[in-house]
């Protein structure tokens, strides 16, 4: 690559970074100036000392676990199922599960409510339970495009149908295939999924509210509009949180010690 | 009755169809290759066998039942694959008992059997391993002796060889015939490699366009072909173009010689074939058909020495020892080419 070339890469990357950074390093720096005239971590700890704050991430966390639950439940069979027996079904799936990219989670949480309201032959909502139920379905439906990919990517690494056949010849019925030489094959790709199905649910905002649960996202909507520092720390903190998630999917695409034997 | 026995089995896939009254009966203890090129049904018949193709129609039975119908995982048959198909996940010991696992053997029965298994198979300090620490040819003991330590009924071998480089695949295949009569387990062996299917098969079926085109032992393929196909499939050829001067008497002309086969044959014209080291370099004794020609090419090849002489009407090819006091003959020169009318094979089909 020619001089030329080379700086031209660099101002595009520096500047690419600064686009990214700089409100972040702005972010980061009026979260600490809570107290006047010194940096301090005083709107963090205001926010982590909040008990609503301790209750709707615990709440966010629990509804995450459940979703990611949901998600391998329903992906990994599907995913295995397209590839060994209906390969010709691939393009559909793939369309179903992009689906919720283009239509609105507003869209989807008004469809809930209208079907499973109190007078709908599955009244839903009218317990907490079930509302409770129907929250994780929309956040399985909402992560759906993120943890399909990630599945069907881990089950592309793996000769799917010969590893079936092998279990099949040695006497292993669907469920202990699934159970013990799929899923095992494709934990690295299911993590995936599960984490960033984790930050999907931690920050959604309006399935949570509309349904009306004490989730994080709507607790963070409510901070944003009633105190100056606070939002800005939680922010950072939903950030991080985000980027943790990103982190640990790195980490268990390299955790993974038979990589090599599943090419 | 055989202990496996397939009858009149057909597949078809859509309008094609790429098994055609497949008919074979396997002794206990039998090691039957099936051979063929690519697309003859081998390895169908052989998924039809294990359960993961369904038969249009067609009857196979193991020990006496017919298992068309029973799922693969309750048909007791153990499978090696090409592409070796280990679990990635499991150790080599895993691997190895993951059949008895879900025949829910005790731990203790799991342990003395992988043991027994991998000290078999020549591995019996590789439990620990994960498959992806062995050489390909140590992944495919393991999946050979992971479909041997449930004791299956029959052990089918889906081109197990195929995957390895040469040398590991003579020495492997050697391993497994051993292995197999030493267990006398019934196993099906799918191969395209002509030289495997002779050196390991108590028996080969040869398999053209999803039919049977001949059944036999190694030497019966080799020496006595019943169809072109089996005969220019397996090993070497020369074929001549006879003119029959008196069928019944078996009296032809190869090359304007007249020659007495042993049979009889109908027709005007009758192909005849000859392997390479069935023609003599001069006159052999006791050959009763010698062709003047011309040597076109001479290939050293060690040991053996493979020359290619014209003759009126084709070419021919010869194989002879390689002998430190007899030199080659020259490109050019003129010789004499001699056979045994007994090893001409007329050619059906």
């Amino acid at each position: 690559m020619s001089l030329w070339g080379r700086i031209t890469g660099w101002i595009v990357l520096l500047f690419g970074l600064g686009y990214f950074l700089l409100p972040l390093l702005g972010l980061t720096e009026f979260s600490l100036k809570a107290r006047r005239g010194v940096y301090s971590f005083d709107a963090y700890a205001k926010i982590i000392g909040d008990p609503e704050f301790q209750a709707t991430f615990a709440y966010s966390i629990t509804m995450a676990l459940v979703t990611i639950v949901f998600g391998v439940l329903l992906v990994v069979p599907t995913a295995y199922w397209v590839r060994l027996k209906m390969p010709w079904a691939r393009p559909y799936v793939e369309f179903i599960t992009l689906l919720p990219l283009v239509i609105p989670a507003i869209v989807i949480v008004f469809g809930y409510i209208r079907l499973y309201n109190t007078s709908s032959f599955l009244p839903l909502t009218g317990s907490i339970m079930g509302t409770n139920l129907l929250l994780a379905f929309g956040y399985t439906t909402l992560a759906l495009p993120y943890m399909y990919r990630a599945v069907d990517t881990g089950m592309r690494t793996i000769d799917v149908a010969t590893l079936t056949e092998a279990s099949q010849s040695l006497g292993a019925g669907w469920v202990t295939i699934l159970g013990r030489v799929i899923l095992p094959n494709v934990v690295p790709a299911v993590l995936s999924g599960a984490f960033l199905t984790f930050a999907i649910v931690i920050g959604e905002f309006t399935l949570a509210a509309l349904l009306n649960r004490p989730a994080f996202g709507p607790y963070l909507a409510r901070i944003g509009a009633n105190k100056p520092y606070e939002p800005f720390a939680l922010s950072v903190i939903a950030f991080g949180i985000t980027w943790a998630c990103m982190g640990l999917i790195q980490l268990a695409n390299r955790f993974s010690k038979h990589t090599k034997a599943a090419q | 009755m055989s202990f496996l026995d397939i009858s009149h089995l057909e597949k078809s896939f859509g309008s094609n169809r790429v098994v055609k009254d497949f008919n074979l009966a396997v002794e206990k203890g039998e090691f039957i290759s099936l051979l063929g090129p690519s697309g003859c049904g081998k390895t169908t018949v052989l998924r039809m066998v294990a359960g993961f193709e369904s038969p249009s129609t067609g009857v196979i039975r193991i020990g006496g039942v017919d298992v068309v119908g029973t799922r693969p995982n309750q048909r007791n048959i153990g499978m090696v694959f090409q592409a070796y198909a280990l679990f990635p996940n499991m150790t080599v010991a895993q691997n190895v008992g993951f059949g008895l696992k879900i025949k829910g053997a005790g731990r203790d029965e799991i342990t003395a059997r992988v043991a027994e298994m991998l000290k078999l198979i020549g591995l019996p300090d590789k439990g620990a391993a994960y498959p992806f620490q062995l050489s390909g040819g140590q992944q495919q003991r393991v999946a050979l002796a992971r479909a041997l330590a449930p004791k299956p009924q029959v052990l089918l071998l889906d081109e197990p060889l195929s995957a390895l480089d040469a040398k590991v695949r003579v020495s492997l295949r050697t391993e497994i015939r051993a292995i197999q009569r030493e267990l006398g387990i019934t196993t099906i062996f799918v191969t395209h490699d002509q030289e495997e299917a002779l050196s390991i098969s108590d028996r080969i079926v040869v398999m053209n366009g999803g039919i049977a085109d001949q059944v036999g032992t190694p030497f019966e393929i080799y020496n006595r072909p019943t169809t072109r196909f089996v005969a220019q499939f397996v090993g070497q050829l020369n074929t001549f173009s006879a003119e029959v001067l008196d069928g019944p008497a078996g009296r032809v002309s190869v090359a304007g010689v007249p020659v007495t086969l042993p049979v009889a044959v109908a027709g005007a014209r009758v192909d005849l074939a000859a392997r390479p080291e069935a023609v003599r370099l001069g006159r052999g004794a006791g050959d009763d058909v010698v062709l003047p020609a011309t040597v076109r090419e001479v290939h050293f090849l060690g040991s053996v020495i493979r020359i290619t002489a014209e003759i009126a009407g084709g070419r021919v090819a010869l194989d002879t020892f390689n002998r430190p006091d007899a030199p080659p003959p020259v490109i050019g020169a003129a010789v004499e080419l001699s056979l045994a009318a007994r090893d001409l094979i007329p050619l059906a089909g």
